[in-house]
């Protein structure tokens, strides 16, 4: 399911246009963007948390040359998984 | 730095686009409700922007309990992995 498919099911389920549901689907998603950026953190739940983690620099392999090669600092957001949908994922 | 949550996405949904507050949040539970039943039946979600979610199937393997040292079994499982997208890990990083 991508995005538009999303906003699809919201407009059927909530009775909303297809407008109106992509306002609410589009607000949810820059926030979480917004919020990361600002190195926030993002729980909601049920559903799982986010956090960005610092990565220090480090020496790397280029797989295919096999040289050496310096991969700068970086910052990486982290999902991890909510109890329920951890458990509603994995139902047998 | 503080922590966003449901409660502070409900409260921009009703800001934002003017609906009452009892509306905002059945609209964000939906919307949240709708990715979590996608995802609990194998599928994937793709947020162009932000990034996918999508289940794993991980084999069953040898463990050991780390206290005891007793080998014990960990049966298949799935898990649920999410991927940023280029956008967000630029946004990051910038």
């Amino acid at each position: 399911m991508n995005k538009s498919e999303l906003i699809d099911a919201l407009s059927k389920k909530e009775n909303l246009t297809e407008r109106q549901a992509t306002d609410v689907v589009n607000l949810i998603f820059k926030g979480f963007n917004d919020e990361l950026k600002k190195g926030g953190r993002i729980e909601i739940r049920g559903f799982g948390s986010f956090v960005v983690r610092d990565y220090g620099s480090y020496t790397g392999r280029n797989p295919k040359t096999g040289g050496t090669i310096q991969v700068a600092p970086k910052k990486l957001p982290f999902f991890k998984v909510g109890k329920e949908l951890k458990e509603r994922v994995n139902i047998k | 730095m503080g922590t966003m949550t449901k409660k502070d996405i409900i409260q921009k949904v009703h800001n934002k686009l003017g609906y009452s507050k009892k509306d905002s949040a059945i609209l964000v539970e939906q919307v949240f409700e709708i990715i979590k039943e996608n995802l609990a039946h194998g599928g994937k979600i793709k947020i162009s922007g932000f990034g996918s979610f999508a289940v794993k199937e991980k084999q069953a393997q040898r463990g050991r309990n780390p206290q005891t040292g007793e080998e014990i079994e960990i049966g298949s499982r799935k898990v649920l992995t999410f991927k940023p997208s280029q956008v967000l890990r630029k946004d990051l990083n910038s």
